[in-house]
């Protein structure tokens, strides 16, 4: 019975994640991820370069 | 010289030698015990050099020092890049590196002497045991020290996964070596009889799961598109990919104990989990191979993507023959015989040598201020040598193996075993013989990088000084 909730319960949580990643409201932040391998070869230096994508 | 304002390559220099060497030094041991199993005479009667004890090390060697040393490497490497920031501390790092080091070292000395504690991928005694938990709690710590100091708010998806790969070893590595010692070199495990085949096996399977899987994930999510110059195919396929992954790998390690004393409804558990298991491996491997979509050209011309790409069509193949070996009635046939070897070697050979191969060429021109590897053809030369070799070895494994389960379950009208044991050795050794020449077309193409790489990073030498200027000074 327990095992079953819980059971239940991990692939609620789960589906929920799929649900979160293909939801539309994503794209734009996936999008900006995908091209942290691409950006140039550097550390970012100052806080106050960053554009909106950094941590502030 | 190396301020805060700049990456920690050091470290990963140093890690991506070491690879070179240790993949070497593993596999060489690999096509000895390979040419043992053809000319038993090769042991040359000397203990320390008998099957039993090399053969762990050649594991130990090919797993931990060279798969090991290229998941430190690359993990440090990337992490930094994704975050924009350096490692949380060089010290920690070199400690990381050096203490590495000491524990393959001690796996060089201790296991050919039969020091050993008899648990597959797990044969190092306690001491060397607490040395890997002191250096892989304290990579943890710069890996995601360093995670915590990022400049960029999103945490790429390859660092998730070696994050993941970092977190599991840890507490598969502490709590499957728990043990009481009674010497320096003698322990006893505190779990006995199923539980102890149990946890071992639960770590057994993860060290697949997360060390030769998630990690080596890691790396492909940052090498196949930086080499592709283009982002991943689907991030959102990427997320799921991870959550599924490491919900599922977790509970798969029974199908390593299939028709033994474990309750049978364990072996059930492990089964149904192994076979999910598909859906998550081939999405990340659609999602790496689709990445070259629109660009297909790249390889025929970059014999690097090639490493990488069809790295995952290896790890596509392993992955489906995971969980078809999983199933109990194919179990029955498979178990104990080299299809399993075969199996293996698709998966570290074709999956996690193919991937680090690539990101190695990817690496050292990079970290050594080189516009690009010495020659490109041996590139291209070595990845042909490794693909004809690698086919070779599965080929043979897989049609010894299940030769060799049929021989070991046909039985005669009355009953009795229609072959003895020895003839089914007697019957594989063509197949050995293939084995070993496939084992010995890798090894050459891991000496035909290491030449390369020598080339690229050696020191150029100092014709700039007999310029005009300088030379009449």
């Amino acid at each position: 019975m327990v095992s079953g909730i819980f059971t239940t319960l991990l692939l609620v949580i789960f589906l929920g994640i799929v649900v979160w990643a293909f939801s539309s409201k994503r794209r734009k932040d996936f999008d900006e991820a995908a091209q942290l391998p691409l950006r140039e070869d550097e550390p970012i230096q100052s806080e106050k370069n960053n554009d909106k994508g950094e941590r502030s | 010289m190396e301020t805060t304002a700049s990456y920690n390559d050091k470290v990963v220099r140093q890690f991506t030698i070491m690879t070179v060497v240790w993949g070497i030094v593993g596999m060489l041991v690999g096509v000895l015990i390979a040419a043992q199993l053809l000319w038993p005479a090769l042991n040359f009667e000397l203990p320390w050099l008998t099957y039993s004890r090399l053969r762990p090390l050649h594991t130990n060697a090919v797993i931990f020092a060279f798969g090991g040393s290229a998941l430190f490497a690359t993990s440090y490497y990337v992490v930094q890049r994704t975050c924009g920031v350096r490692l949380l501390s060089d010290k920690a790092a070199a400690f990381t590196f050096w203490g590495w080091q000491a524990v393959i070292l001690g796996a060089v000395v201790t296991l050919p002497l039969g020091f050993t504690q008899s648990k597959e991928y797990a044969e190092l005694i306690w001491p060397l045991d607490i040395l890997i938990a002191a250096v892989w709690v304290t990579y943890a710590v710069v890996f995601f020290g360093t995670i915590v100091k990022r400049k960029v708010k999103h945490i790429y998806v390859a660092n998730w996964f070696y994050g993941a790969f970092i977190l599991t070893v840890a507490v598969l590595h502490i709590v499957n070596s728990l043990a009481i010692p009674t010497s320096l070199t003698q322990s006893y495990p505190i779990y006995s009889g199923a539980v102890d085949a149990m946890v071992q096996w639960w770590y057994g399977h993860n060290a697949v799961g997360f060390f030769l899987t998630a990690g080596f994930l890691g790396m492909m999510y940052y090498f196949v598109p930086k080499q592709a110059g283009r982002p991943i195919y689907s991030y959102r396929l990427s997320v799921v990919h991870f959550w599924a992954l490491i919900s599922t790998y977790m509970w798969a390690g029974p199908h390593h104990l299939h028709w033994t004393a474990l309750p049978e409804w364990v072996q059930s558990v492990g089964m149904v989990f192994s076979l999910i298991l598909l859906a998550p491996s081939w999405g990340g491997m659609i999602n790496g191979i689709m990445t070259l979509s629109g660009a297909w050209h790249k390889l025929r011309d970059d014999p690097i993507i090639r490493f990488l790409i069809v790295s995952l069509s290896f790890y596509g193949m392993a992955t489906f023959e995971g969980p078809m070996m999983s199933i109990r009635t194919v179990n029955a046939l498979s178990h104990y015989t080299d299809w399993t070897i075969g199996h293996v070697h698709s998966g570290a050979l074709g999956w996690v040598a193919f991937i680090t191969i690539g990101a190695i060429y990817m690496l050292v021109p990079r970290l050594f201020n080189r516009e690009q590897m010495y020659s490109i053809p041996l590139i291209n030369v070595h990845f042909w040598v490794s693909t004809i070799g690698v086919v070779l070895y599965i080929a043979s494994m897989w049609i010894a193996g299940v030769m060799q389960g049929l021989m070991w379950r046909a039985v005669n009208d009355d009953g009795t075993l229609t072959y003895s044991f020895i003839e089914s050795v007697a019957a594989t050794y063509p197949y050995y013989a293939v084995r070993l020449v496939g084992g010995i077309l890798f090894f050459a193409g891991m000496l035909i990088m290491a030449y390369n790489v020598w080339r690229t990073i050696r020191p150029v030498e100092p014709v700039k000084a007999a310029t005009p200027s300088t030379a009449s000074a």
